[in-house]
């Protein structure tokens, strides 16, 4: 998978992202590189810049300084270059964030029709197919109040996959989860890292990022300190915080 | 106490009642319309980045809400016609009630607005969609639902205040009770049925109100 993928372009890069909230410095000159298909999980402590990270991607942020192309895409700030790369990046929230005066099926909806002008029937289709896959297609027609956390967040994955994005960006999709229900929403996410899918993970769930990642990147203060293969990240991390870090994580797992 | 009650004079003249409550609950509905609509769009001005939309508003809620609703709609109805601003009894009730609700109203809705999670908005936003749609599809419904038994107390107000648009004729039931008055000396009879007339008409707007809630927002919550 590393190797065949090389020689083509990257499909999400970011040269020297700074990025500032008032004189906090929450992301410290950040370069990163994904290519079509890889899988990268994204670590840290608390408040070292994960979020910020993974949400300047989508423009959920703004940057100060740097670059960052999706797709060929510069991501300047203009409505176009956002709206550009919006459609390509999907993303899941830790809270789900479903909408709870619509549907599963309109939640689904909503974005292929206003967003990409399809017609209803297109987008149940798609959503159909997408809430099948998610394997979730039997409760379409109930609400999110009247779902689970787990159902909940596979309705949430469901959702950005039907705008077919190139990228999906999940932000500790399930840390706000019931312990019982972390299996589900993982397996969901294996499965469509099987299928291809580049995604960049912040997570904590080490046996997804062994299974899963090409790449595992720690964080902490805002800066990218290591990344290596899972393999290589787990037995041998070289710098002291990041043993630090798996030490607690794996203690607590 | 020698006075003897006697509703006849006044149950002679029940149509005229009849249609003036018409006139109120028309005055009423058409005033909550507006009211609906300043208070929305207000709100959407009330929470933009611009300071240029901001401002008035800001400016207009408070002189509306200082300012005794009595003045308000003889503004309306005596001042703007030396500016070439004409308009009859009804519009200018419509209007007047539909600016004082207005103001209200958007101090409500914008609490609700403000209740609804940022996560909500920022999924919109992952999802391609623009600020007008987010706004639209996604916050105003849980945002008014979020407010619904203020904004519905607030139009309770506004339909009992359509009373003082009396003072500049306009056709509603507390004029009528007054010319009634006027002819049959029947004072206690006739404000006794009014009375009991808003109390019905209230009544039938709650009836309303909860109608509409259980049609608008049929969805749950947890
Ligand atoms: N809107 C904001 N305004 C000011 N500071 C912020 C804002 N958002 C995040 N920060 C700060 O930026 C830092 C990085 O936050 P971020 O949410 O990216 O961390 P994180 O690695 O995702 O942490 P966690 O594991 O707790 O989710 C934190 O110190 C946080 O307090
Ligand atoms: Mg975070």
């Amino acid at each position: 998978m590393l190797n065949s993928a090389k020689d083509h372009p990257p499909l999400i890069s970011l040269e020297d992202v700074q990025k500032w909230y008032g004189a906090f410095h929450a992301l410290k000159s950040i370069s990163l590189s994904v290519r079509k298909g890889e899988k990268i999980v994204l670590c840290g402590p608390s408040g070292s810049g994960k979020s910020t990270l993974i949400r300047c991607i989508n423009a959920l942020e703004t940057i100060e300084e740097g670059t960052i192309v999706v797709e060929g895409q510069v991501l300047d700030g203009s409505t176009k270059s956002i709206d550009a790369i919006r459609r390509e990046v999907g993303m899941v929230f830790q809270s789900f964030n479903l909408f709870p005066h619509m549907t599963v099926l309109q939640n689904c909806t909503l974005a292929p029709m206003r967003v990409r002008g399809a017609s209803r029937t297109d987008a149940e289709r798609l959503a159909r197919k997408y809430l099948e896959r998610v394997r979730i297609l039997d409760q379409a027609e109930k609400y999110p109040a009247q779902l689970s956390g787990g159902q909940q967040q596979r309705v949430a994955i469901a959702r950005a996959l039907c705008m077919e994005p190139k990228v999906m960006l999940f932000d500790e999709p399930t840390s706000a989860l019931d312990p019982e229900m972390v299996k589900e929403v993982l397996d969901t996410m294996i499965g469509l890292a099987r299928d291809g899918m580049t995604m960049i993970c912040v997570t904590h769930e080490m046996g997804f990022a062994r299974q899963v990642a090409d790449r595992v990147i720690f964080m902490a203060s805002g800066e990218i300190i290591e990344e290596a293969e899972p393999e290589v990240f787990f037995k041998s991390p070289k710098h002291e915080r990041t043993k630090t870090f798996l030490g607690e994580i794996l203690a607590h797992h | 106490m020698s006075y003897r009650f006697d509703f006849g004079a006044v149950l002679d003249r029940a149509p005229e009642l009849l249609w003036a409550s018409l006139g109120t609950l028309g005055l009423a509905l058409a005033g909550m319309l507006l009211a609906l609509v300043i208070g929305i769009l207000g709100v959407v001005a009330r929470t933009s980045k611009s300071e240029i939309a901001r401002t008035p508003v800001i400016v207009f809620v408070e002189v509306v809400r200082n300012t005794p609703f009595l003045v308000q709609i003889f503004f309306i109805y005596f001042a703007l016609p030396l500016m070439g601003i004409r308009l009859n009894p009804t519009v200018t009730a419509i209007m007047a009630l539909g600016i004082n609700g207005g103001a209200y109203a958007i101090e409500i809705i914008r609490g609700g607005v403000e209740s609804v999670s940022r996560g909500q908005i920022e999924a919109g936003f992952a999802l391609g969609l623009h600020k007008a749609d987010v706004f639209r599809l996604i916050v105003l419904k849980p945002a008014l639902r979020a407010i619904y038994p203020s904004l519905t107390s607030q139009f309770i107000m506004l339909t009992l205040t359509t009373s003082v648009c009396t003072s500049i004729a306009a056709y509603e039931l507390t004029s009528a009770a007054q010319r009634i008055e006027s002819d049959t000396f029947r004072s206690f009879e006739v404000y006794f049925m009014v009375t009991a007339i808003y109390l019905v008409i209230s009544t039938m707007m709650m009836g309303l109100f909860a109608l509409i809630s259980r049609h608008y927002f049929n969805y749950p919550t947890r």
